[in-house]
């Protein structure tokens, strides 16, 4: 400032502090990002800090989350329920009662499908089959399902609906088998004492390296069954499963089809033959198995139950080396450390994570992709559901009409394939997009035997595409035709 | 007037101790963010924030890395635009990483994309020449060249 052009001494004392305030800002900001950029580069770093000693008896994830909290909060976060287009969970109020303190549960999958009714007639689904819900309700779901009014569920169940590794070994004296097949033999209500926690920290991970870990006998005993039959003897995926196929076997410890064998109630993973659903009904033919009897059409029919892993195993996914977690798992940031996020859920409410690490497209895109394949499976899927009703249907009127069981058995066998195909992708969790194009095979097939089977109703010369296997009708309970495979 | 000068004497003062504080602490900042390091080509400059690192690492095990760095696919050859482009990409990055506010799974913008077309026609220019151009994507099918994942 010259000082012809002096302003006068209040503005210039104005100006003045202006700028100090100006340069006292940028200054405070130039400190801001000086401590930011030092916080950024600390936790680059990734310190873990050891707060409790976790141990082979540490049930309680809470115990776990004070050495893990980033892990810990996320897996808490399944207790949220959002729907997607077919799958997810909505939060459907209800007033507890008695026998059931629910507030809220998901919306009802038989009512919104009937068809589903007619297709287990006499089974204890007909009676609630809800949406599932998040790992959070597993026991819960399980506690206070009206299946459980209906028919006396066995201890076998709490395999895959509790933290069962601490509660198995306790029963078996340290012995994991011999707790699971104690625990198998107990009726439900005495075995839901001995159980406090929905899938937990144990149930996968080692307590102290964190490694991976199969902990579920069914899941020890089905893969060994199934990599027997591929050539390679006494697998055990704890020593020699590479890390990222365990990514896809702590899921497969559960999320697979099953079948509970003989009085003893064992929980047994179908595999012996392979885990495509065509040779897990050859299995089930051969040992001649069936969940019940249908009540309508008295065909000796089985239940499929959930058969992510193996349908998953069907597809581009699994062929790529992409594992459950990957998808369902991904890795996410937390400060700057990556972490798989714990809050195990539907890629289509992650897509970024789940999807765009791989996908380049936009999430728009992305969930096109999957619900145009979804849609043209839950098509095809309406119209198997309408041959499998109508098949039903005509068994019924035949039996109604007087017709004998040995004119009916073509039928019913027929009925026996088409359900349990539809069935393997109906209770499937990804409404087709695990394996699209296999899922679409199995649901032609099922079409197929269902068109047979209304053939063989009104042909009595019909000879279907694959041979009869006599099942026995008898009432459930009573031992099975045949003999199981030995192990 | 010596009152006015004394006033505008501590004020300037005040001041330039004030200018002083903001050029030290603004100086110590861009030393401790090895700010000068973003004037370079060396790629281990992006892996600064760790942000970057899987794609530094995926850089180093691409097939990529002995013919390019980062600079030579993200930002234009016209080195007046190298420049301009990287101040744009500093203040991008830099406000992402500073407020958190990026997705895990990193995605180009299209102006980002469209630099690393080009530049995959800068250095196989012959090649490009016989294919005859139009409005194909290098990256869509050559996607991991530069960095495998």
């Amino acid at each position: 400032m010259t000082p012809n052009e002096n302003p006068p001494a209040g503005s210039r004392k104005l100006l003045l502090a202006g700028l100090v305030v100006l340069v006292a800002l940028l200054a405070a900001g130039l400190a801001a990002l000086l401590v930011n950029i030092s916080e950024r580069k600390v936790e680059a770093r990734v310190p873990t800090v050891r707060v409790v000693e976790i141990t082979d008896e540490t049930e309680d994830p809470a115990t776990w989350g004070k050495n893990f909290p980033a892990e810990y909060d996320l897996y808490k976060k399944t207790v949220d329920m959002q729907r997607t287009k077919y799958g997810g969970s909505e939060a459907m109020p209800r007033k507890a009662t008695e026998g059931d303190p629910r507030t809220a549960v998901s919306q009802s999958k038989i009512d919104e499908d009937p068809r589903l009714k007619t297709m287990w007639a006499g089974y204890a689904f007909a009676a609630d089959f809800r949406e599932e819900r998040g790992h959070a309700y597993m026991l819960d779901d399980q506690t206070f399902t009206q299946r459980q009014v209906v028919v006396k569920q066995p201890g076998t169940c709490m395999h895959c609906h509790a933290s069962v590794y601490v509660p198995y070994r306790k029963l078996g004296e340290g012995d994991l088998f011999k707790g699971f097949e104690k625990m198998n033999q107990m009726p439900y209500v005495e075995a839901r004492k001995l159980v406090s926690h929905p899938v937990a920290c144990i149930d996968c991970h080692d307590p102290k390296t964190m490694q991976l870990r199969i902990t579920r006998p069914g899941f020890l005993e089905g893969i060994k069954a199934l990599k027997a039959s591929q050539g390679v003897p006494n697998y055990d995926p704890n020593v020699m499963a590479s890390r990222q196929e365990m990514r896809a076997y702590v899921c497969g410890q559960c999320h697979v089809e099953y079948y509970f064998k003989g009085p003893e109630k064992r929980l047994v993973y179908p595999w012996a033959k392979g885990v495509d659903a065509d040779k897990i009904m050859a299995y089930y033919d051969e040992i001649g198995f069936k969940d019940w009897v249908h009540k309508e059409s008295g065909a000796p029919v089985l239940k499929a139950q959930h058969p992510e892993f193996e349908t998953w195993s069907m597809g581009v996914h699994a062929r790529s080396g992409v594992a459950c977690a990957d998808c369902h798992m991904p890795y996410m940031r937390v400060g700057g450390q990556k972490v798989s996020d714990h809050w195990v859920r539907s890629p289509l409410l992650n897509i970024n994570r789940a999807c765009q690490g791989c996908h380049k497209w936009d999430e728009k895109e992305i969930k096109a992709r999957v619900e145009q394949i979804q849609d043209r499976f839950y098509a095809i899927r309406n119209q198997a559901m309408d041959a499998l009703i109508a098949l039903i249907g005509d068994i019924k009127a035949g039996k109604e009409a007087g017709r004998s069981d040995k004119e009916l058995e073509t039928a019913r066998y027929l009925q026996r394939r088409a359900q349990f195909l539809l069935d393997f992708v109906e209770a499937e969790n990804s409404t087709g997009f695990h394996a699209p194009q296999e899922t679409m095979r199995i649901l032609a097939e099922s079409l197929d035997f269902s068109r047979q089977g209304q053939i063989a109703m009104r042909d009595p010369k019909f000879k279907p595409t694959v041979a009869v296997v006599a099942i026995s009708t008898a009432p459930p309970g009573a031992p099975p035709a045949a003999a199981p495979p030995s192990k | 007037m010596p009152g006015g000068a004394s006033l505008f004497g501590a004020s300037a003062l005040v001041l330039a101790a004030l200018v002083g504080t903001a050029a030290g602490i603004g100086g110590y900042t861009f030393v401790y963010a090895r700010g000068n390091s973003y004037m370079t080509d060396d790629p281990s400059a992006c892996a600064n924030c760790h942000v970057m690192q899987s794609h530094y690492d995926g850089w180093r095990r691409g097939p990529h890395h002995a013919a390019a760095v980062c600079n030579d696919c993200h930002t234009p050859s016209n080195p007046a635009a190298k420049y301009v482009i990287k101040a744009l990409n500093g203040y991008h990055h830099s406000s992402a990483f500073t407020s958190g506010n990026y997705p895990d799974a990193i995605m180009m913008r299209p102006t980002s994309r469209a630099i690393v077309e080009a530049q995959c026609r800068n250095c196989h220019a012959d090649m490009v020449a016989a294919m005859g151009g139009g409005d194909v994507s290098c990256i869509r099918c050559h996607e991991s060249v530069g960095h495998l994942r």
